[in-house]
């Protein structure tokens, strides 16, 4: 199953909904990677509020995904993260050094505004 | 030595059909075929209780109340209590099998430990109920003296091992309560205590073993959701020492927290924790810690973008 891609103003969000093949994962990356370019964008949510589990390539494909597209002048973060997915990502000592994380996606975008206000020095977004 | 054979039953009025059970009893030993294997003697003996059911469970229920055992029970309630003991006790002297006893044991248990019940009564009245039964034996067959100790070499191994597992069912009951106490009280000695909007305080008091530690972040974890924290302050001024078992996991928690969306801060740590955790050289350079509760919240206040400030100041801006 394809994760749809949305462009909200500066920023693009990648809802995943269900439990993804490694397939899936690499095409988001791929697409994540793509568009964060056409669209000149700031910022990307990747939430995963929906996954259970996340295994070894799952986490690693986040991660290469946040730091591409750090790469790319966007920045990455995954919101919706569930305290057991959180836990065994922890405990298996897989490492998501780097990435920006967020409870939901509200969050998430609150914290993009307020890098981008960093970043900018206040200039208004738009 | 005392005879039950010449005991009357005290107190409450036996029930009409020991009278003859009595005598039949008494004519019993002519009938015996000579030669008896073990479970024979086994089957032989049971029979000679049963048929003498009524006065020795009442001589035991009334040495019971002698030895004042069970005193949290009324008359009545040990009464019954040892009515049905003594049927479970028969059956796994007849049977051999001891898993009917044994669940009867930890009925019981569970009965009476509410009620204050101590392993010395229990055991006591176990051993009560195997003296009656001896001593009623003895009575039978004290004219044979090879008879009896053949008699008493199948009855005692038999006798002692339920002795032991009731015994042993009600210790482990008693220990199954005090391991749910325990659970109840790791329980109530970690609340996660939201302060202000978006932060969360997490007071550790006392020892933490892996289990404890497994608990605390799974609810931080679920409390950091529910409460939408972004910042957590975690407080071990009451943790007196830390293994590097426990440390990594704090260092797992810090990180998994930081995957919620929520920063911690450690706060509090004691310098002998502070030496241990150097020593056997922890990675803590994703921690963030401050020397104090006080400083870990003003901390937390910084990053949330909260001031505290005097209501003086805030009343007539300068």
């Amino acid at each position: 199953m394809a994760v749809p891609i949305l462009k909200q103003g500066q920023y693009l969000i990648a809802t995943i909904q269900d439990a993804l093949t490694d397939a899936d994962l690499q095409q988001l990356r791929d697409g994540l990677v793509t568009q964060v370019g056409r669209h000149r964008s700031r910022g990307v949510i990747v939430d995963i509020t929906a996954l259970d589990v996340m295994d070894s390539f799952a986490v690693r494909t986040v991660r290469d995904i946040a730091h591409m597209t750090r790469l790319r002048g966007a920045e990455t973060v995954i919101v919706g993260m569930q305290p057991e997915v959180a836990l065994s990502v922890v405990q298996l000592g897989l490492s998501l050094e780097g990435v920006h994380a967020a409870l939901d996606l509200e969050e998430g975008l609150a914290f993009l505004d307020e890098q981008a206000h960093v970043v900018s020095g206040g200039r208004p977004r738009g | 030595m005392r005879h039950t054979e010449s005991h009357e039953p005290v107190a409450s009025t036996p029930p009409a059909e020991v009278r003859p059970r009595r005598h039949r009893t008494r004519d019993e030993p002519r009938h015996e075929p000579p030669a008896r294997s073990t479970g024979g003697l086994l089957r032989e003996l049971v029979t000679h209780l049963r048929h003498n059911q009524n006065q020795l469970r009442d001589e035991w229920a009334n040495r019971i109340m002698e030895a004042q055992l069970l005193t949290a029970m009324s008359r009545d309630e040990i009464v019954a209590e040892a009515t049905s003991v003594y049927d479970n006790y028969l059956d796994a002297l007849e049977t051999g099998t001891l898993e009917a006893l044994q669940a009867y044991a930890q009925s019981l248990s569970e009965r009476i430990i509410p009620r204050g019940v101590e392993t010395d009564e229990v055991v006591g009245i176990v051993l009560l109920l195997r003296d009656v039964l001896a001593r009623s034996l003895f009575a039978k067959y004290r004219a044979d003296f090879e008879v009896l100790s053949r008699v008493l070499d199948a009855y005692e191994p038999a006798a002692n091992r339920i002795a032991i597992t009731v015994a042993v069912g009600f210790v482990q009951e008693r220990e199954r309560v005090i391991r749910e106490q325990q659970e109840a009280i790791r329980e109530l000695s970690t609340p996660v205590l939201p302060v202000r909007e978006r932060l969360l305080i997490l007071p550790i008091i006392g020892l933490i073993d892996r289990q404890r530690a497994r608990q605390l972040t799974e609810q931080l974890l679920r409390a950091i959701r529910a409460n939408r924290a972004r910042v957590v302050v975690v407080d071990i001024t009451g943790v007196p020492a830390m293994d590097s078992n426990v440390a990594n996991h704090l260092v797992q928690t810090v990180e998994a927290s930081r995957l919620l969306g929520a920063t911690v801060i450690v706060t509090g740590l004691s310098p002998e924790i502070a030496q241990t955790l150097v020593t056997i050289g922890v990675d803590l350079r994703t921690m963030h810690t401050v020397g104090d509760l006080q400083g870990g919240i003003e901390e937390a206040e910084r990053l949330l973008g909260l001031e505290v400030v005097p209501v003086t100041e805030s009343k007539h801006p300068t």
